[in-house]
This record gives structure tokens, C-alpha cells and sequence, in this order.
């Protein structure tokens, strides 16, 4: 059938079929959306159709969805969206002087006034600017150039067009790509989708998810025998995983990437959310610079932020952007092309980056409510983060590392013999099967760790630590009660 | 390395823009595939504009700088060039936002810092963003967007109860509700289901399933994501997908990235470009000899020529897919976009299962619509959706897996999306004031296209074929062939060379006929009917000035 298909001459069969459509979306995948949160989705259908679970709702802790676990949006970010949408509203005195004076700014630079027109491919200047003077101000004073700054949707469009970018070459000569396991899965999804080749570094999970340089080395060996290892990704603070780098690593690093003529790639998006006492965030950018001109005119690196996590967590506006720093002229002048293609990103999110980038001052009468707002919501983090890796650590069977950073925690499971057996048995990997199970019993949704990538014979799940701290606490309950029970039955 | 980048490599400068004008006018002729390929090895042979590209950088690669970087070892070098770049980016090609808008933008900025031009502002027609045109939100969306984005108004008694309503019921389809959350991959499911209920209204009671709908960044991604569903095999099994010429070149970029072999087909300018069976079979007979022709793609109304395709057209189309075994693509974002007395908008789907089961139940179709055009205009917004017909379950599983990696489409555009097809009912509040606003749009953007068809049709030297629907006119130019000779030397298409002159002079801003593809030796530029009625009277008198001028000039 598939021969007949690609020939296009049989009557019968579609045109399209899973035999003859592109074979590198086929090899995509992706976890945190999987098979898992299908079923999850099931279920609560069932739910509300009354069937009967030993549960009554079904608790997505799979993906970092803060809205969606009942965190509130910020109230001056989402004022001057009201009246970004809706002009009128600047007559209405409901709404402080310094929310419409944000709103102002943003319509004066859009065509017509309007949030509805198009905005230029690489994003609103001013939101651009306004980037640029954050990363400024956040790096120290280390200058940024706003035409090095690209507005996108949300950071997986920029991350996406960066690996597209990079990827050339056939055979012994197709890129590589440097990707951390356990990673993030849009990574492997996109390095899928442009048929580049995966290169795997292992983080190391009894050093707190470190990295470290000599299994960097290994890997890249390992991948120069097939493949032109060209890029290196990191997520810092580390997604699923949560560490935190030293200012030392990311030098490191820097200095890895440099001699091996690799391209940084630096995810950041996670760059409020630090925990940990003693840890830090540290941008690449900024350490790329402080090691001096050496490296700072020469690594070449891309850096990505979204309105998504941190404590906007406004997932559904897809607001992004990347910073380029030492792109040669004419592959801007090509990624200026290329993004052009697609228009622009969503206007509304490029207004939410702006606020995030230039958010009240503290002479402006928001500045009160906005502070309390996002102390708040990063303190609550913080106290979740401590609370999920205490009360793991309790379980037999579960260690955790402690969630130094991001939203997620990653702690490891040991898995009896005779539930990997029986996983096995039913052609599932071994902490899907458990994932499945807990789903089933408890109604709490997880992405099991094979979906990250993890080191041969360890299982792993990533849990959000966003649901409210009451719930939370109640989800850690029953995961513990879940697991003893789980080891006992197939002890 | 193709056939032709091996022939540029030992080109000096001049003799290789000079080969590249040869590349494009056996392209634009009508036998552009076979001529073509001659020159180049078919995957590479998709538009003239893409090869420009492709021919520069593979002069570079002749370069010894380049063979050091590629091994990886050199320490001077950058890691990524215009040498090592994904190569199919570097054939990617978008007028609408091309160089000329870059000297647009330049124009602009020296206006502000107060240099002397010839005129005080540039008028960008080159590309259809109503509201950076002047056309004004329709409130009723808006105030619903306002409400959805803080929700602390919804106790504000200036809001109509049906707008407050509408934001209710999105807010609780949100997680949380709020929009600020992920929404399901494949699109907010009540807005899914207002979707199918619209297209059933619209198809006269055709059915419509929620899960065949997917909500989009703009159609833009949903055209992009299925076509990437659709591109396989290598050499001649390389899946050839068909495009009308002139087109949008959206399809000619996402083709040239996905290395697929793109077909074109003309449109016949004298019978207003409208789109006939027998040079359908041509182009496809011709492609079938070195590539697996997969898909058809049909834009109506057209984009940039305006036509509204006749039911009987859409009819032979549809059989000629059949016939021919190819997925159809039917992008209808101008679908409220009709004009032309006698012209009336019918869906694909529609004319698909008024054509019986023999049809309905095999046929494949994917079709999309957005809300950046029709009387909305909201293209900030990024909203859209794509409808899919007889899609085989494990590639509609596959396409829902892709759509899950970029997470969801942006959830205020989905808003925006739920409110355009689920507007305000007689009987709400808001209708009177909805009603007026969209009619009052729509029959400007009528007005102004029988304007433009009139006017430009006074000038010597310029014919325009009335503007059916959409939001443009393809105007024909006769450009002297002086100018033809002036533009090639200076390495410029005759048609891009025309309108850089005209924006230099004028502040116009059009699109060249040669980013959207012609007949060879035609030349044509796309401008929008956008602008305030007054404004495009003063525009189109601009034009027609330039016109006789840069004619006068060149005889």
C-alpha cells in the first residue's frame, strides 16, 4: 500500500496516509502533551458525564500551566491589555495613570493605533528597545542592541527558528545538536521535525542535575564519528530538572562552546524563578561578557525569555523574544527574511512582553500592587518548591533533588522488578506504565521521566509544583500513598 | 550542488545577474518546469526569486573560508554563515515584506529625522493590514477582549450584557479562566464547536465535526503545517505540490523550506484570472515527469488577483482532484470579501458535498480562514483555523501530536476567532451596532474596488481586471523597454525596479508582480484597496502620474 501510495496512481487509499506523509513528523514527540494527558483529558470527560473514579477531578500537574492552577494574572499587566483592546476605556478613571500611559506608548507604535494591525516581523520597535534596556539592566549595563532583539511567539517559535537555522549538511555532515537528558522535549521535537541529529550530555543527577564539562566532551566525541556537532542547548534554570548553574559552569561552558566552535543556544525563560539559597540566576550574556573580548566578540549565542513562566505565567499570550549576540550580518539578514514569512508574532503578546520588560516603577501608582503581586506569587513558589522536595524525600523509593529553580520537580522512583516486568509485558515503558496507573487511581497527572530522557535503568517523573499549596499538599499525599501502595503490590 | 549554483560559481558578479534574469524568464514562461529543469536539479527549481538567492551563496561557497568552517576547526570563522545555513531557508522568498518594505521603513525613518523627499509620507499598500490602514476595530470584539483580559470589568455597566456574556463563556472554557493559560493543542473547545456550527450555517446545514477543526496562529500556520504533513520522498518521488501563478508566496516560501518541488499553474489574465482544467493537467502532466505532485492549492477569492471563483470552477477543481488523487488546499480568508455583482463566494467544502458521496466521502481538503481580513482586519491577533475533511485517523493523530509541540495557538486570537464566528444575534444588544460596522466596512473595501479597477483603467498603459473580492488589485504594466533594459543592468527585476522608483518618488510602497509570480514578460504590481477612500483617490492619481512619467521617461 505504501508503495502504491507514493506513487499517486492507486484509486483506492487516501492521498495522505501514515505511510506516505513526512516521515520526520512521524518521528516527533512530545511528552508533556503525550498519550498520558489524552487520557487525562478522557477522564475528565468521564467525570463530568458521571462516571464513577475513586477520585472527583483530575489534577494536571503534568505541564507549567500557572493560570491554569488558579495562580491570578498580574492586575497592571492585564490592565493595559483591557486597554490596549479596548481604547475607550482611557477615558475610564477606573484605571491608573501609569496602566494607560503603558497603553499609550504601545498603540502609538502600532499601525493605525491599533493592536489589530501587523506589527513589524521582528516585533514593535519599542517593545524591542524596551528589551534591549531590561537585558541592560538585568546584565549590569552590558549594552543591548535592540536590532539584536527578536519578538516571537512564545520562546519555543524562537528556539525553533534558531535550530532551523542551524541545521545543514547530509550524512557524516548533518548538524548536530548538544541537547541536556534529561531536556526539555520541545528539543528533541524540533531536532525530529528538521531531521538533525540529537546529541545527548547526561546532567548529573547525584550533583544536583549538574553539568559538567567532560561528559560534554564525551558527547560531543562520540557524535563528531556521525554526525557535525554545531550547537549546544542549555536550559538554565533547568527544565524538567530544576538546578540552577554556578556563574563557574556557565563559564565553563562558554569556554567549551568557544574552543569547539559551537553555537550557544540559551534557554532562559525560567530567569525569575530561583529558589534555592545560594543560587543565583546568571545570564549567559552576562558571564559571555565578563569573560572579556575574547569570547564576547566571538561565541556566538542565541538567548530566549517568554512571558509564560516566572510570575506572569501568561502561558496563553505566546509572548517571547531572543537575543542574538554575535550573528553574522548576512544570516540576520536571512532570519529577518525567514521570520517575515509568518508576519508577526501575536501583537497582544508582544504588549504583555513590554509590561514584563518595563513593568511599574517605583514613583508610578501601580508600583505597590505590582510588587506585592509578584512577591507573592515568587515567594509561594519558593515555599513549593522546598515543601515538594521535603515531603518526597520522606517516601521510600523517591529521592528528590531539591528544585533550586523553575516549576518543576524530577525526582527519581525506584520501580520493583515485577512492575517493569509487567510494564513490559503491555508494551510500556516502565514509568509510563506507573505514570498511567497513578492517573488511573488518583486522578493526578505526571509526565513520566522517558519522556524527558534519563540515564538507562533510572525512571523519573516531572511534577509541576504549581497547584496551590493546600492542593499541593494533598497531591503529595496521594502520590506518597500511590507509591508505597504501588511497591507493595509488586514486591 | 545544482546544476546551476555549479554554473555560478564561475560567474564574475555581473555575469551572474545577468544568467540569473535567464534563470527567471524561463521560469515565468508558460513551460517554466520543463525550462527549468534543465538549468536546475527539480527540487530546487521552485521560484525564480528563491534561485536568486541560491545562486549568491553558492558563488561563496567556492570560497576556501567556507570549507574550514564546515569541518568545524577554524577559529576565526563564525559558527553559522551564509555558507552553512540551512540551505532551505536561503531559497525562501517573501515580497510582501522584501526589500522594497525594508526601503519603505528606511523612507520613513529619514522622514522623521526631517530629511527632504518629494513627498510627506509613505503609503504602504503592499501589504492588506486594514487597520494600519485606518479602518477601525469593530467594537463589539474589542469590548470582549477587554473583558476577557480583566475580567474586574465585568461589574462595569458600560459593557453591553452580550458582550459580558460571550466573555464569560470564553473565560470558562480557559484552565483557570484565564487566558493567560495553555489552551488545548488543537484549540479551545467551545470555540471549536462555534466554529463547525458556523461553517454549517455558512454551507447551508453541510455537517461539520468539532475535531476536524484546529485553531491557528493565523492561516498562515495552518497552510505551513499542512503542508509539512504532506512533504515526503526524495528525487523524482519528491512530493510536488501544485500553486497558482500569480500566487501568495507564503505557499512559494514554506515550499521552498520544506524542500518540496513547487507545480505552477496560471491563472488566465484576460479571462480575470480565472483558473482552467486543461492548464491544470498541463502543469501537472509536466511536473508528474520528475516529482510526486500531491497537492493542490487554491486560493479564493484570490490573493493577488482578486478573482471569485465561479461554483462550476470550484466543481471541475474538485474532480480534477479526485481524478488526479491530489489533497486540496483551499485558503478562503477573503470568504466575506465579495465585490462583483454576480459574484458569490462558495465554500469548497460546500460544492464538495453538494457534489454527493462519490466525492464527499474520498476527496481530502484541509481549508482555513482567519481573522486578520474580511471586515475584521485583525492580523495582530494571529487568529485562525483550518478545517480538514476526510483525513486519515492516524495522520489527523500525527497532526494533533505536531500542533502539541508549539502548545497552542494565542489564546486572545482564539477569543477573537470564537467572536467572528459566533457574533452578536438579532435580538442581543450589540447587533444593531455590529451589523453597521461590518456592512459599513464592507461596502467601503466594494467601493474602493471598482475605484481602483476605474481608475487605474484610465491610464495608458495600465489594465486591471475588476477587483472581484479579496483585497487587492494585479494590475498589468506595460513597462518601456528601456526601462526593461535599465532594470537588468542594474541586476533588478523590471517590475522591482519600477516600483522602487515609484516609491523613491512618490512614497508609495507596492509589491512587484515578481514576488507573486507571472507570465513571462509581463510585469504587474499588487497594491491593497485599503486605504480611506479619499486617500486611495489621491494614491491612485499618484500612480497614474508616476505611470505616464516613468513611460514618458523610458521612451
Amino acid at each position: 500500500m505504501s508503495q502504491q501510495a507514493v506513487n499517486g496512481v492507486p484509486s483506492r487509499g487516501k492521498v495522505l496516509t501514515v505511510d506516505n506523509m513526512n516521515p520526520n513528523v512521524k518521528r516527533v514527540e512530545y511528552a508533556v502533551r503525550g498519550p498520558i494527558v489524552q487520557r487525562a483529558v478522557q477522564i475528565e470527560k468521564e467525570l463530568r458525564e458521571g462516571v464513577k473514579k475513586p477520585f472527583t477531578e483530575v489534577i494536571k500537574a503534568n505541564i507549567g500551566d500557572a493560570h491554569a492552577m488558579g495562580q491570578k494574572p498580574i492586575t497592571f499587566l492585564r490592565q493595559v491589555l483591557a486597554l490596549c483592546a479596548y481604547p475607550e476605556l482611557m477615558e475610564d478613571n477606573k484605571f491608573p495613570e501609569d496602566a494607560k500611559k503603558r497603553a499609550q506608548r504601545i498603540l502609538d507604535a502600532c499601525g493605525g493605533h491599533s493592536i489589530g494591525a501587523y506589527s513589524a516581523s521582528q516585533g514593535i520597535e519599542c517593545v524591542r528597545q524596551d528589551v534591549a534596556r531590561y537585558i541592560e539592566k538585568r546584565d549590569g549595563g552590558i549594552p543591548s542592541n535592540p536590532d539584536s532583539i527578536y519578538l516571537s511567539t512564545g520562546a519555543s517559535d524562537a528556539i525553533v527558528t534558531m535550530l532551523k537555522l542551524l541545521v545543514c549538511g547530509e550524512g557524516h555532515d548533518r548538524t548536530g545538536v548538544m541537547i541536556s537528558i534529561p531536556q526539555y522535549p520541545l528539543y528533541s521535537a524540533a531536532l525530529a521535525d528538521l531531521g538533525a541529529v540529537q546529541i545527548s550530555y547526561y546532567l548529573d543527577e547525584d550533583k544536583c542535575w549538574s553539568l559538567d564539562v567532560a561528559e560534554l566532551r564525551r558527547a560531543l566525541n562520540a557524535a563528531r564519528q556521525h554526525c557535525n556537532p554545531r550547537v549546544l542547548c542549555i536550559i538554565n534554570p533547568g527544565n524538567p530538572t530544576g538546578q540552577v548553574q554556578s556563574r563557574q559552569c556557565i563559564e565553563d561552558v562558554i569556554k567549551f562552546a568557544k574552543e569547539e566552535h559551537l553555537f550557544l543556544m540559551a534557554d532562559e525563560v525560567y530567569q525569575d524563578n530561583v529558589y534555592a539559597e545560594g543560587c543565583k540566576f546568571h545570564s549567559f550574556k552576562k558571564v559571555l561578557f565578563e569573560m572579556g573580548p575574547e569570547y564576547s566578540s566571538t561565541v556566538e549565542m542565541a538567548s530566549f525569555h517568554s512571558t509564560s513562566k516566572c510570575y506572569m505565567g501568561e502561558c496563553g499570550f505566546r509572548g517571547g523574544y531572543m537575543e542574538v549576540i554575535n550573528m553574522d550580518p548576512e544570516v540576520k539578514a536571512q532570519l529577518i527574511k525567514l521570520v517575515s514569512v509568518r508576519l508577526c508574532p501575536p501583537v497582544p503578546g508582544q504588549a504583555l512582553l513590554d509590561l514584563v520588560v518595563n513593568p511599574p516603577q517605583p514613583d508610578e501608582p501601580s508600583y505597590t500592587t505590582f510588587m506585592k503581586e509578584r512577591t507573592a506569587v515568587l515567594a509561594a513558589l519558593a515555599e513549593k518548591a522546598k515543601l515538594t522536595e521535603e515531603i518526597f524525600n520522606t517516601v521510600p523509593g523517591i529521592t528528590c533533588n531539591p528544585v533550586q529553580g523553575a516549576m518543576y520537580t524530577f525526582p527519581r522512583i525506584t520501580l520493583p522488578q515485577k512492575a517493569i516486568d509487567k510494564a513490559k509485558e503491555q508494551g510500556q515503558v516502565p514509568d509510563m506504565y506507573y505514570c498511567m496507573r497513578l492517573l488511573e487511581e488518583e486522578g493526578i497527572c505526571l509526565v513520566p521521566g522517558s519522556g524527558f530522557g534519563q540515564r538507562e535503568g533510572t525512571f523519573h517523573f516531572r511534577m509541576t509544583i504549581l497547584p496551590p499549596t493546600e492542593k499541593l499538599k494533598v497531591v503529595l499525599q496521594k502520590i506518597r500513598d500511590f507509591h508505597l501502595r504501588f511497591t507493595q503490590e509488586f514486591s | 550542488m545544482s546544476a546551476a549554483a555549479r554554473m555560478q560559481l564561475l560567474a564574475p558578479r555581473n555575469v551572474r545577474l545577468l544568467s540569473r534574469r535567464r534563470h527567471e524568464l524561463l521560469a515565468g514562461s508558460s513551460g517554466a518546469g520543463p525550462g527549468v529543469r534543465s538549468l536546475t536539479s527539480p527540487p530546487l527549481s521552485s521560484s525564480s526569486p528563491g534561485r536568486a538567492l541560491s545562486s549568491l551563496s553558492a558563488t561563496r561557497r567556492g570560497l576556501p573560508k567556507e570549507k574550514m568552517t564546515e569541518n568545524g576547526v577554524m577559529s576565526r570563522a563564525k559558527v553559522l554563515t551564509i555558507d552553512t545555513i540551512n540551505p532551505t531557508v536561503k531559497k525562501v522568498e517573501y515580497a510582501v515584506r522584501g526589500p522594497i518594505v525594508q526601503r519603505a521603513v528606511e523612507l520613513e525613518r529619514e522622514l522623521s529625522q526631517g530629511m527632504k523627499k518629494p513627498f510627506a509620507e509613505v503609503i504602504k499598500a503592499n501589504i492588506g493590514d486594514a487597520h494600519a490602514m485606518g479602518q477601525q476595530p469593530i467594537t463589539f470584539f474589542r469590548q470582549v477582549l477587554a473583558l476577557c483580559s480583566y475580567p474586574e470589568l465585568l461589574s462595569d455597566n458600560t459593557f453591553p450584557e452580550d458582550a459580558k456574556s460571550r466573555a464569560c463563556r470564553i473565560l470558562q472554557s480557559c484552565g483557570g479562566h484565564s487566558m493567560g493559560s495553555y489552551s488545548a493543542s488543537q484549540g479551545i473547545d467551545s470555540v471549536r464547536k462555534d466554529v463547525a456550527r458556523y461553517i454549517e450555517r455558512r454551507d447551508g446545514g453541510v455537517p461539520c465535526d468539532p475535531d476536524d477543526i484546529y485553531l491557528t496562529t493565523g492561516a498562515s500556520d495552518g497552510i505551513v503545517t499542512m503542508l509539512k504533513l504532506l512533504v515526503s520522498g526524495e528525487g523524482a518521488t519528491r512530493t510536488g505540490v501544485m500553486i497558482s501563478i500569480p500566487q501568495y508566496p507564503l505557499y512559494s516560501a514554506a515550499l521552498a523550506e520544506l524542500g518540496a518541488v513547487q507545480i505552477n499553474y496560471y491563472l488566465n489574465e484576460d479571462k480575470c484570472w480565472s483558473m482552467d482544467i486543461p492548464e491544470l493537467q498541463r502543469a501537472l502532466d509536466e511536473a508528474r515527469e520528475y516529482c510526486n505532485p500531491r497537492a493542490l492549492c487554491i486560493i479564493n477569492p484570490g490573493n493577488p488577483t482578486g478573482q471569485v471563483q465561479s461554483r462550476e470552477c470550484i466543481e471541475d477543481v474538485i474532480r480534477f482532484a479526485a481524478k488526479e488523487r491530489l489533497f486540496l488546499m483551499a485558503d478562503e480568508v477573503y470568504q466575506d470579501n465579495v465585490y462583483a455583482d454576480g459574484c458569490q463566494f462558495h465554500s469548497f467544502k460546500k460544492v464538495l458535498f453538494e457534489m454527493g458521496p462519490e466525492y464527499s466521502e474520498t476527496v481530502e481538503l484541509a481549508s482555513f480562514h482567519s481573522t486578520s481580513k474580511c471586515y475584521m482586519g485583525e492580523c495582530g491577533f494571529r487568529g485562525g483555523y483550518m478545517e480538514i475533511i476526510n483525513m486519515d485517523n492516524e495522520v489527523k493523530a500525527q497532526l494533533t501530536k505536531l500542533v502539541s509541540v508549539r502548545l497552542c495557538p494565542p489564546v486572545p486570537g482564539q477569543a477573537l476567532m470564537d467572536l467572528v464566528v459566533n457574533p452578536p444575534q438579532p435580538g442581543e444588544p450589540s447587533y444593531d451596532s455590529f451589523i453597521k460596522e461590518r456592512t459599513a466596512t464592507l461596502s467601503a473595501l466594494a467601493e474602493k474596488a471598482k475605484l481602483t479597477e476605474q481608475v487605474l483603467n484610465t491610464v495608458q498603459g495600465i489594465s486591471c481586471n475588476p477587483v472581484q473580492g479579496a483585497m487587492y488589485s494585479f494590475p498589468r504594466i506595460t513597462i518601456p523597454e528601456k526601462a526593461v533594459k535599465e532594470a537588468t543592468e542594474q541586476g533588478q527585476q523590471p517590475d522591482m525596479f519600477y516600483c522602487m522608483k515609484m516609491l523613491e518618488e512618490t512614497g508609495i510602497c507596492l509589491v512587484p508582480g515578481s514576488g507573486f509570480g507571472q507570465k513571462d514578460g509581463t510585469y504587474h504590481f499588487r497594491m491593497t484597496i485599503l486605504p480611506p477612500t479619499d486617500k486611495l483617490k489621491i494614491l491612485l492619481d499618484k500612480v497614474k502620474e508616476f505611470h505616464q512619467k516613468f513611460t514618458q521617461q523610458y521612451s
